[in-house]
């Protein structure tokens, strides 16, 4: 029997192990784990966790019949709600989502609904379960560009619907974010990211690389010559901030996107593959969201010592708690309240240093978190050699700006209601293009919420053109 | 779309042209864009400029030098070969195409190239040509060896003049020497210069337009990764600003560039493409030993 207090727990890679080399950190639930865990379940009558997840998921329904051992049914329950549960229940940040609501979690642990997720979407994977239930072809044409998880939930519930749907990616791989952003060590690629791409695919969607919107096609030629009824923008926010420092554009300053980008779709840190890396012996990475934990601990597997600069106190860091706890495991080391001024650079333009303050904090600002102050005379030299810059991104205009009628706002986001859709007829948009950066699973809720609309829309359509 | 190379010719020892089957690139380039291929499954990406383009047959042009383990894989593609990727065109187009013509007219424009640079020239001249305009071209390079497209661009540019730094064709002296020449000495006045080519040809260019006080375009070939905006490894500082060589560029105002820390950077990654080309030329001599580490990568 499961104590009801506390879950199950589960096995992870031993931190010093794990440090050098690129496995995934968690190891997941057993069968009989799962099992067990999935007891905890209070299966709430008016369950909570479902109003926490983005793309209400039926989760008692899903718990209950892992508890019947019935690990098909479970997945085809989180199916109807989601195409991508092997990737949400590794990243979603589900301590502020399903399992924040969880009614165990106000006496004791909330039940582990994100590591049930990932334990049926792996053991389906594994033992072959077909997902690809569809609606008949209604032959109506959806373009969704971008398939980062918004674009992948879009035209996943859009081809379930009947539509015909083309994904349009810019880069090499399909992915977005999930391919060139999250580490391996937390996402695997070939063992999580493509399969669940693979099942999008198996339901009928097109996936065409190598196009970039706004550059190679325009989305007037999508909608007026190439046949499309509607279109879905899921490009994201993939532009990188500097801080605008002197020296920032030394040899060994990297924003966390190229260092990613290079290591998780490029492969440099593996032996065969054309793309180089560079970095050092002492690594910032300047930051404190997910990007800065997976970038710093990506430097550290690379054999660097690696410091989190950070200019607030660790109960601020944007990070999820798990993975600043996995970060400090690992061997990163939080220099807090700490803010750069300079990048110093030797007389090759390399960095050899990096001029900092020290911080204090003051009353809280517009956001609710207390503003950071500059010591005064607190200024040193921190020794090292190479510089992450994590410090958020925003929309790409690459799309915005070549699209006529598609209105943006002034932090360059796409203006969209409540349903995603833009002031372009027919032209709906979702996730971190909409919002800014967020998280995988609200992109993917938004994509959800789209591709309704979509439906409603193009319905209504056929039927006043009859 | 297909990527296969529809026509392969070796220019010169060391540069080639390859036309490559790209309908929707063809369909959308202009001149000043460029495009990115990556060669093979564990290939890089690397930027290559657009240097000509067929709508109708929906093919682009690329000429490439072999300058490291990249171009020199590319350039061992035969005919009929498929490229695994080629996207584009990115990067701004030239700022000519969204003037006045009447105006252009009134403009006396120089378009200046060194060594490949002269591929990037070429659709940018014909261009010109195609809209009824003339330009004069200056191509230099090392030697006779490395002149390429001569008479391509012979047939669009108004005047065409040679030259290269050993003297064994053409003007004796480097390109910067030519355009002195022809604005000192033969009375030629110039509105604005184009140049492409090596960063530091563009640099010491840029620095004697200055001095001649003709306003001055240069295409910039930083290091890229995803070359959309999205890294910013191809960050440049132009005047004051910070820019993106890929989406901002790549071309800018060769008078506000700053050269010396664009060649740095760009100087980023020479040991470790040292090495690639090494181990792509010698076999696996170099490699080290059993530690698995990979050296510095």
């Amino acid at each position: 029997m499961a104590n009801k207090m506390s879950r199950v727990p589960v096995k992870e890679q031993d931190p010093k192990k794990r440090a050098t080399n690129f496995d995934e950190v968690c190891l997941g639930y057993t069968f009989e784990e799962a099992v067990l865990e999935s007891s905890r379940c209070l299966v709430c009558k008016k369950p909570r966790c479902v109003e926490g997840c983005p793309v209400e998921i039926n989760i008692p329904k899903f718990v209950e019949k892992i508890k019947e051992r019935d690990i098909e049914g479970a997945a085809k329950e989180i199916a109807k709600n989601s195409s991508l549960p092997a990737v949400c229940g590794r990243v979603c940040p589900q301590e502020s989502q399903c399992e924040g609501k969880c009614v165990l979690g106000i006496k004791g642990e909330a039940l582990s609904i994100g590591k049930l997720e990932r334990f049926v979407a792996d053991w389906s994977r594994e033992n072959k379960v077909n997902l690809s239930d569809r609606e008949p072809k209604n032959g109506k044409r959806v373009a969704v560009i971008g398939s980062g998880p918004a674009g992948l939930a879009c035209a996943g519930d859009l081809a379930k619907k009947g539509y015909e749907v083309t994904i349009f990616e810019a880069m090499h791989e399909p992915g977005g974010v999930l391919t060139y952003g999250i580490p391996e060590f937390r996402l695997p690629k070939e063992g999580v990211v493509k399969p669940e791409i693979n099942n999008i695919k198996e339901l009928g969607v097109e996936i065409e690389t190598n196009a970039i919107i706004g550059k190679t096609i325009q989305i007037d030629e999508l909608m007026n010559e190439e046949g499309f009824d509607a279109v879905f923008i899921g490009s994201g926010a993939g532009l990188p901030k500097f801080m605008g420092i002197k020296g920032e554009n030394a040899n060994g300053v990297f924003s966390a996107n190229e260092f990613l980008t290079r290591i998780n779709l490029m492969k440099a840190y593996l032996e065969g593959y054309d793309t180089p890396v560079r970095l050092g012996k002492k690594v910032a990475v300047v930051g404190g969201g997910n990007v800065a934990m997976d970038a710093a601990r990506t430097a550290l597997r690379l054999g660097a010592e690696t410091h989190i600069v950070y200019r607030r106190s660790e109960a601020e860091l944007p990070a999820r708690v798990e993975e600043v706890h996995h970060a400090k495991e690992e061997g990163i080391i939080l220099d807090i309240l700490t803010n750069p001024v300079e990048i110093l650079v030797d007389e090759n333009g390399d960095v050899n240093g990096m001029r900092c303050v020290k911080m204090q904090l003051g009353e809280p600002d517009s956001s609710g978190r207390r503003r950071p102050i500059e010591i005064e005379g607190s200024e040193f030299v921190m020794d090292v050699d190479t510089v992450i810059m994590s410090l958020g991104t925003s929309p790409n205009p690459m799309i915005t700006s070549n699209t006529e009628g598609l209105d943006v706002n002034k932090r360059k986001c796409i203006e969209a209601d409540e349903v995603g859709l833009t002031s372009k007829e027919g032209v709906y948009a979702g996730g971190d293009a909409v919002t800014g950066a967020a998280t995988v699973i609200s992109a993917m809720g938004a994509g959800k919420k789209a591709a309704e609309a979509i439906d409603e829309y193009l319905k209504q359509k056929s039927l006043s053109e009859c | 779309m297909s990527n296969r190379i529809v026509t392969k010719r070796q220019l010169t020892d060391s540069i080639y042209l390859m036309e490559i089957e790209a309908p929707r690139v063809a369909k959308a380039s202009n001149p000043g864009q460029f495009v990115i291929v990556k060669n093979d499954e564990k290939g890089e990406r690397v930027p290559l400029t657009v240097a000509d383009y067929d709508k109708e047959r929906g093919t682009v042009t690329i000429v490439f030098q072999t300058v490291g383990c990249s171009t020199k894989k590319l350039a061992m593609f035969e005919e009929n070969d498929f490229i695994m990727d080629f996207v584009g065109p990115l990067g701004q187009a030239s700022e000519f195409i969204h003037e006045d013509i009447e105006e252009l007219k009134n403009k006396n424009i120089v378009f200046i190239a060194g060594g490949v640079g002269a591929a990037p020239v070429y659709p940018q001249v014909k261009w010109f040509k195609e809209h009824g305009l003339d330009v004069d071209v200056i191509v230099g390079a090392r030697n006779k060896e490395l002149i390429i497209l001569e008479d391509e661009l012979k047939s669009v540019a108004k005047n065409l003049y040679v030259g290269t730094d050993d003297g064994s064709y053409g003007f004796n002296g480097r390109v910067t020497d030519i355009l002195k020449d022809l604005v000192e000495n033969q009375g030629k006045k110039y509105d604005h210069a184009v140049v492409i080519g090596p960063m530091i040809m563009m640099k010491f260019m840029s620095m004697l337009t200055k001095e001649l006080n003709i306003p001055t375009t240069v295409s910039l070939n930083t290091i890229m990764v995803d070359g959309t905006g999205m890294c910013g490894a191809c960050r440049v500082t132009v005047g004051d600003e910070v820019k993106f060589a890929c989406v901002d560029g790549p071309e800018f105002d060769g008078h506000l560039v700053n050269f010396d820390e664009a060649m740095r950077r760009q100087a980023m990654y020479k040991t470790q493409e040292g090495k690639l080309l090494l181990k792509l030329e010698d076999g696996d001599t170099h490699h080290h030993g059993n530690c698995g580490c990979g050296g510095d990568k």
